[in-house]
């Protein structure tokens, strides 16, 4: 493989780079009052990106043509699938950007460059195939998160978000690092497919060690129970623009790299991992309902419910099978679509004059006052709720699948019951929003990009996202074929 | 009728209708429900009407492959025709009883009319998971009508209807996706005659058993049945008793009969326990009700006992009087909760003690009460006699104990039903208000008419309902017949009675 193909293959991450280096420029010559012509610049790009992965994945590319560098960069369809998610969210996060920023006047042109940069860094993240790769992509991604959490100067709460965000990731990074130097040191290569061979003839205890690090270092970053502690302050400090963008693209970004590592690097020793996988999903389920019960503020109950989301998507990682990957793809598509649309729904609840609404009490008789985003977000939380005929049931259905499939009963069944625990606060959202008096404090109104973002998820969750199941699932079949799994 | 998609459009119109309604305001609404319904109702006659009894087992299949790993696969038998025309039956009286609703009354029709697309979905699904779809569902509509339009304490029953149910069945779904990775294909029919090892029949049983034992629902599993009764507005409690019910029924008839008969026989004693408890105890407990409709809730549950334990005889008695049973309650109960509607909505209390007396000034209304208590009680010529006679019939080739401890709940019945009806029509006009209550509305006539109609058919003549169901019974009987119990009678015909026996088969 000569220099150009590889060139050829990273297209996307050289446009998102030189778009963002340009507006980064930009930005610094023309300052703030080119903040939305430089968001809608930043918006052009991802969605340029979007076009040039989509013949990938809709190709299911796979196999020796999408390996760029020597085996350190994979443009594979898995890759791709996950890149889809994350452009289209961070799309979605510049989208509701100006409108939340633009009233405390601190929507500054900085905003939609990070949010590029940290696309790049998801990007490089999905595409790694070596740990030197996934290490650059995830500290690019994270060090633009850094800033983002913290981007609403004058406010405390985002300050104090950023600088947890920071410190907890910064200790989840060398927490990284060291199982990454302890896999290296074991097996003397950084290479996913080396690891992989090298590990061939048996898991010696330090690169099991080694293993353990990593997975926790990742989970870490998909705020997996008991690395989770920093998401519900870090999700409620941050602005909520920012929150959305924390759930939805870094999470798949997250989620689809520990997938490779897992499958790739670890395929051979799934035994060895798959038990850490199991508890950490039945404990995000589980602590991810219990902890989102007794929540009043609606983020901090969305990163509860993002926190019990994971839980389901390892599911499908502990199946270890293809199909598992194929229904964490799947459930992920699905996941950031009811993530996207229920914090779009958040960020409309506001006062007459602007100021945004964050508590479940606000929400109160919502059905009355505001009907059509009442039933929006009532299909949401269903959706999330994973009840039937909405379309987050779907899901839910494709992970238990896998790992019935996969034969591990006793986890589909675990899993699901503690599923029940989750729909209680979900409901709850529901039952405030429709079964008790107006508190009439939403009255502000919202600008049509919101409403369009809302309509889209809401569609999509709902039964006519049903029709989506047979292209959807091909998509993510192919991708999950493109990973290469160890036999 | 070849090719005409009568299912799908029967889903199709209230689902129309259900978002129409979210969009007018009351009176048209109310219209629209009206129409709606009527539409279906008249669409379910012609479905009964073109049912070739003695055809196929499945008719009007309907089949689109449109959801990737399953399918938009519709079809129904007998059983499920009966349980359609119930649903379709009895919409359109609860969109009449719904009239003294005053708030919020699109997104009221809205519901209910998604709801009778739930039912009908439910009943006409031939693809497991689609059945699981509908099945699971009516949660969210059922939540709301409780939630929103219900009493005092609606809240509390909204959440325990929800969670309950919801715990009850996901279970269900893991043993679902156990079963088409083990068989291979996610439909019925198909499913229906495939043999799953013995030992994995165990769990998958015990699975679907959790989620229709809460449905149906199965002491001890009954204590969301009373709070959501209660709690839920007159229509809400009529569809609930009328179909909700009667899905765990047809879950046990359709899945957990057919599909694993040896389990089903391995765990025969576990359900006759449960519903003789249930038939005892919750009669006992029905017996001291101080509120009208958790009198009628529980008898629900006594009556559903009689259903299982005709259901797990395993024989075409049993079946049929299960069947029989399930209609007669769906018509029964409805039309008694109706009944406590109509006086609802004039006195605004569900005392019993409230009342008394009614027969002198509503006497129109007592005769209709009276009927239905005569119904509930199972007097012969209503269609509660049919049904509990042919339950225990089956049951007692089986046991004669259960049949002896089931047939007490009939004295049981009798006792809570008619003490009910003394306390409310008979006695001494001790309340004024409650003397000066009106008769029956136009209005109401329309509502309890046509079910006292089909009460008294079917009691008089069940072979209309009987007939469309008679082959798939037999159908199923034959499936079950290879882990069918031995009776404990071990009765010996002597030389007479075959000579007898004899004659009686040469008249056929």
């Amino acid at each position: 493989m000569d220099f150009s193909a590889s060139l050829a293959l990273i297209v996307p991450e050289i446009v998102l780079s030189l778009s963002g280096l340009v507006l980064l420029l930009a930005a610094a010559w023309a300052g703030d009052k080119a903040s939305s012509a430089i968001s809608v610049l930043a918006c052009v790009a991802l969605g340029a990106c979007f076009f040039l992965v989509a013949p990938a994945v809709c190709a299911g590319a796979a196999g020796p043509d999408t390996v760029a560098f020597y085996g350190q960069f994979r443009a594979d369809a898995f890759a791709g699938f996950a890149k889809l998610l994350i452009y289209a969210a961070s799309g979605a996060a510049l989208v509701v950007a100006p409108a939340f920023f633009g009233r405390a006047g601190a929507m500054r042109a900085e905003y939609p460059v990070l949010v590029l940069f940290a696309a790049l860094g998801m990007s490089i993240m999905v595409s790694a195939g070596d740990l030197v790769t996934l290490y650059i992509g995830l500290e690019l991604n994270s060090l633009s998160a850094y800033v983002l959490a913290a981007f609403l100067r004058s406010d405390s709460r985002s300050a104090e978000a950023g600088l947890k965000y920071f410190v907890l990731g910064a200790l989840a990074s060398g927490i990284l690092l060291f199982g990454m130097s302890l896999t290296y040191g074991f097996t003397g290569t950084t290479s996913f497919e080396g690891v992989a061979a090298a590990l061939d003839g048996g898991l010696s205890t330090g690169a099991l060690f080694g293993l353990v690090f990593v997975l926790a270092g990742l989970a870490f970053k998909i705020s997996a129970v008991p690395f989770h502690m920093w998401t519900p302050d870090v999700y409620e400090g941050a602005p909520t623009p920012v929150t959305t963008f924390f759930a939805s693209a870094p999470k798949v970004a997250a989620v689809a790299l520990t997938a490779r590592v897992a499958l790739e690097a670890f395929g051979g020793h799934v035994d060895a991992w798959r038990q850490v996988v199991i508890f950490a999903a039945l404990a995000s389920i589980i602590f991810g309902a219990f902890g989102a019960i007794g929540q009043q503020n609606l983020k901090r109950l969305l990163a509860y419910s993002s926190i019990n989301n994971v839980g389901f998507i390892l599911i499908g990682l502990a199946a270890a099978t293809p199909a598992g990957a194929s229904a964490m793809l799947v459930y992920l598509a699905i996941y950031v679509a009811m993530t996207v649309g229920s914090f779009v729904a958040v960020l409309m609840l506001k006062t007459e004059d602007g100021e945004p609404l964050e508590g479940i009490p606000d929400l109160a008789g919502l059905s009355r006052t505001r009907p059509a985003l009442a039933w929006c977000l009532m299909i949401l939380m269903f959706s999330l709720a994973g009840i039937p005929p909405l379309f987050g049931f779907w899901g839910k259905f494709v992970v238990f699948q896998a790992a019935v499939e996969a034969d591990l009963m006793a986890l589909a069944v675990l899993g699901i019951a503690a599923s029940v625990i989750g729909a209680y606060y979900y409901i709850k959202i529901v039952k405030v929003m429709f079964f008790d008096e107006p508190a009439d404090t939403v009255r502000g109104n919202s600008d049509w990009a919101h409403w369009t973002l809302l309509a889209i998820s809401t569609v999509f969750m709902s039964p006519l996202g049903y029709l989506a199941i047979g292209w959807l699932g091909a998509l993510a079949d192919g991708a999950a074929a493109a990973l290469l799994l160890p036999v | 009728m070849e090719g005409f998609p009568i299912l799908s459009v029967m889903l199709l119109v209230p689902m129309i209708g259900a978002i129409a309604c979210l969009f007018v305001g009351e009176k048209p609404a109310r219209q629209i429900a009206l129409v709606a319904t009527l539409i279906d109702l008249a669409l379910g006659i012609l479905l009964w009407a073109n049912y070739d009894i003695g055809g196929a087992q499945w008719q009007f299949v309907e089949r689109a492959p449109i959801f990737g790993q399953f399918s938009w696969a519709l079809g129904i038998d007998g059983i499920a025709l009966m349980l359609i025309v119930l649903s379709v039956f009895l919409m359109p009286i609860c969109i009449l009883a719904s009239h003294s609703i005053d708030k919020r009354v699109g997104e009221y029709m809205a519901t209910f009319l998604f709801m009778e697309v739930l039912m009908i979905g439910v009943f006409a699904a031939q693809d497991l998971f689609l059945f699981y779809i509908f099945f699971e569902a009516g949660l969210i509509p059922m939540y709301l009508i409780i939630g929103i339009w219900g009493g005092a304490n609606r809240i509390y029953a909204a959440y325990k209807f929800f969670l309950y149910t919801l715990l009850g069945s996901v279970v269900m779904l893991i043993a679902m996706l156990w079963m088409v990775n083990e068989a291979g294909t996610t439909d019925i029919p198909t499913l229906m005659a495939y043999d799953f090892p013995v030992q994995a029949q165990t769990w998958l049983w015990l699975a679907f058993f959790a989620s229709f034992a809460v449905k149906m629902p199965m002491w001890p599993l009954h204590t969301w049945l009373p709070d959501a009764h209660v709690q839920a507005p007159t229509a809400g409690s009529v569809i609930l008793a009328g179909v909700l019910l009667k899905m765990g029924g047809y879950g046990f008839i359709r899945f957990s009969l057919p599909m694993f008969p040896e389990a089903s026989a391995q765990w025969m004693w576990l359900i006759f326990a449960l519903s003789m408890i249930a038939v005892v105890v919750t009669s006992l407990i029905a017996l001291v009700q101080e509120d009208m409709k958790k009198l009628i809730a529980y008898s629900s549950v006594a009556h559903m006992a009689i259903v299982t334990v005709g259901l797990f005889a395993f024989n075409v008695q049993g079946f049929e009087g299960a069947m029989i049973v399930m209609l007669s309650h769906g018509l029964v109960s409805g039309a008694l909760f109706l009944c406590v509607g109509v006086i609802y909505d004039r006195l605004h209390t569900r005392e019993i003690d409230r009342y008394g007396g009614l027969s002198i000034n509503m006497p129109k209304y007592a005769l209709f009460f009276m009927l239905f208590t005569m119904a509930s009680i199972g007097l012969p010529g209503t269609s509660g006699f049919v049904g509990e006679f042919l339950s225990l019939a089956g049951i007692y080739q089986v046991s004669s104990w259960v049949t002896f401890v089931c047939a007490t709940g009939i004295i049981l019945g009798a006792a809570y039903m008619l003490y009910l009806y003394w306390r409310i029509a008979f006695g001494v006009q001790k309340n004024a208000d409650a003397a000066a209550m009106p008769d029956l509305s136009v209005r109401e006539w329309l509502m309890l008419g046509p079910i006292a109609a089909a009460v008294l058919w079917m009691g008089v003549y069940p072979e209309s309902f009987l007939a469309p169901m008679r082959a798939d019974i037999a159908a199923l009987n034959a499936r079950v017949a290879r882990a069918a119990p031995e009776g404990d009678a071990r009765l010996v015909m002597g030389e007479a009675a075959r000579a007898v026996a004899e004659a009686h088969e040469g008249a056929h």
